[in-house]
């Protein structure tokens, strides 16, 4: 098996593996807090949607790491026996999802990485991954395409809308170094691209404090991500060893 | 031919009125109300569900659990699109719904309190949706009858799915086991009143059966649903909480016990254990996305501004 395209060779492809499968779960966790809750129907759907996505991308990925690590191990050991400090996922994905300027921010942030991210993954030596991948890829500019679509909207569309979407700049712009650290330069470049076109075109200002946060990626979370998984684990760790 | 001679032809043809058509006034009040009333449902009914989809125990069933209450919202936008082939527009009936003008099916005024719950509303209450819906298929509205095939489809989905998992549910554990029990001493009563009221006090039967909007009254669909169900409860090895519950072979159904009809109309009137929970939450995700509506309008117009 090939060297896995990311940086960071001292973990093993399964420990990469899960910490993609995080992001994607805790995302889809936190995208699931806003169904039934959307400014409109068709934005319940889409949000619905996108965490499905995520949902479905994220248990692929456990299980795959599962097959790789050779423990024994699935998609629900993994996502429901592990306590925060396991969890591998980048912070920005457990942030709270704040309004929806907030959310479609850190989606937009998120996306364009992992537009990057998966692509990069095609010619990986590993079939079930490129196949992963491929999926993930397709799903990822869909979904860039709506977030993407919506900084726009609130960036160029109210003085309240604007105010908030660059609150949201503003306060999540300090995790994405985190992610982009796993990029290749070339993709990290084309992230930039991305996103400052997206920006521009929204009217929004990239913010010029430098100041960035990372650690995720070494299980040193927030104080966001245990709550969440408190909830999420609360049936498996209350009734434990059960099928459902 | 005058407009209302057409009218009663296609309706004793079997055949389908259509938006353009000429149709009387209270035809048309008689849809607006049943079919929003339907609409809405799916939509507050995105709120019990809902309530599981952080906490269900596997990655498997919060996958079915996201998917099943997306498709509830996308019902809900097919049967406000059928609304408004009628004229009104779907903020109009959002409105009323807030403004606790408009109704909703009662059934999501209960709370769901354990996992077993999910399973139990698959089963019992899309079961008793399904067995309400499948005669819309055959309305006599052409937009609501066709949005009813595909809902009813999705609806029979759920259903299994509910099913499935109460099977996962009573082939484990006691505890699970009783989980299960509990779910369905809870649903049982609330999911025969959403059959309504009975025929003899149904005010809006006899006229929607003459136009064909409904064609099996409320107490032959409620009975079709128990016979149905019974032996469901039995595979489970569950016990139907009602000690007057026995089939009847002269009859060739089951008898059951009497509604609490005193609870149906206090739920109906507003004072089910969720009532105003629901409207609240629906109020305040409309309210909090006020900003977000009008950004977009906003935006629109400076880009159709660009363009001219």
């Amino acid at each position: 098996m090939s060297a896995h395209p990311l940086v960071g060779h001292h973990l093993s492809e399964a420990e990469h593996l899960l910490a993609h499968a995080d992001d994607n779960l805790v995302l889809a966790q936190r995208l699931g807090e806003w169904i039934s809750r959307a400014p409109e129907l068709e934005e319940d759907i889409a949000i619905g949607n996108i965490a499905l996505d995520h949902l479905g991308v994220a248990r692929a990925l456990y299980t795959r790491a599962g097959e790789l690590e050779g423990l024994g191990r699935g998609e629900d050991d993994f996502a429901m026996s592990r306590p925060e400090r396991e969890y591998r996922n980048l912070l920005l994905v457990e942030q709270p999802n704040g309004d929806f300027a907030q959310t479609m921010v850190r989606g937009l942030f998120f996306d364009a990485y992992q537009v990057g991210l998966w692509d990069g993954m095609a010619g990986v030596d590993d079939t079930e991954l490129t196949g992963i991948a491929g999926r993930a890829l397709k799903e990822a500019r869909y979904h860039l395409l709506h977030s993407s679509t919506w900084v726009v909207r609130l960036g160029d569309g109210t003085d309240e809308s604007h105010r908030r979407a660059q609150e949201a700049v503003d306060r999540l712009w300090r995790y994405t170094d985190e992610m982009l650290e796993e990029l290749i330069p070339i993709r990290r470049h084309a992230w930039g691209r991305v996103v400052s076109a997206v920006l521009a075109e929204a009217t929004l200002q990239v913010p010029e404090d430098p100041y960035q946060r990372g650690g995720g990626r070494r299980g040193l979370h927030s104080e966001h991500l245990g709550p969440l998984l408190a909830e999420m684990q609360w049936m498996q760790r209350s009734y434990a060893g059960l099928r459902w | 031919m005058t407009p209302e001679e057409r009218f009663e032809a296609i309706i004793a043809a079997e055949e389908k009125i259509e938006p353009p058509d000429w149709m009387p006034d209270a035809y048309r009040n008689t849809l607006i109300r049943q079919i929003a009333q339907h609409a809405h449902s799916e939509i507050i009914g995105m709120q019990p569900e809902g309530n599981w989809i952080s906490r269900a125990p596997t990655l498997h069933r919060k996958a079915i659990l996201m998917a099943k209450v997306q498709d509830e919202a996308g019902h809900g936008l097919y049967l406000y699109s059928a609304a408004e082939t009628l004229g009104v527009k779907r903020d109009e009936l959002q409105t009323l719904l807030h403004q606790g003008k408009h109704k909703y099916s009662s059934i999501f005024n209960y709370p769901t309190l354990s996992w077993a719950d999910i399973g139990t509303i698959g089963w019992l209450v899309d079961g008793a949706a399904i067995t309400n819906q499948v005669m819309l298929t055959r309305c006599s509205y052409g937009p609501y009858a066709r949005a009813m095939v595909r809902i009813c489809k999705e609806e029979s989905f759920h259903q299994r799915q509910g099913y499935e998992s109460l099977i996962a549910l009573c082939s484990g554990s006691p505890q699970q086991k009783a989980m299960a029990q509990d779910a369905l001493d809870r649903w049982w009563w609330p999911s025969l009143m959403m059959f309504g009221p009975h025929d003899t006090d149904s005010t809006h039967t006899e006229q929607s059966m003459e136009w064909k909007i409904k064609r099996v009254s409320n107490d032959d669909l409620r009975q079709q649903f128990v016979d149905m169900t019974v032996p469901q409860a039995d595979y489970l090895g569950l016990t139907i909480p009602d000690p007057e519950l026995r089939w009847n072979e002269e009859r060739g159904h089951y008898d059951f016990g009497e509604i609490d009809w005193d609870e149906f109309w206090a739920v109906v009137k507003g004072n089910g254990p969720m009532n105003r929970d629901r409207v609240d939450h629906k109020v305040a995700a409309w309210d909090e996305g006020s900003w977000v509506r009008e950004a977009a309008l906003a935006h629109a117009a400076k880009r159709a501004e660009s363009a001219a």
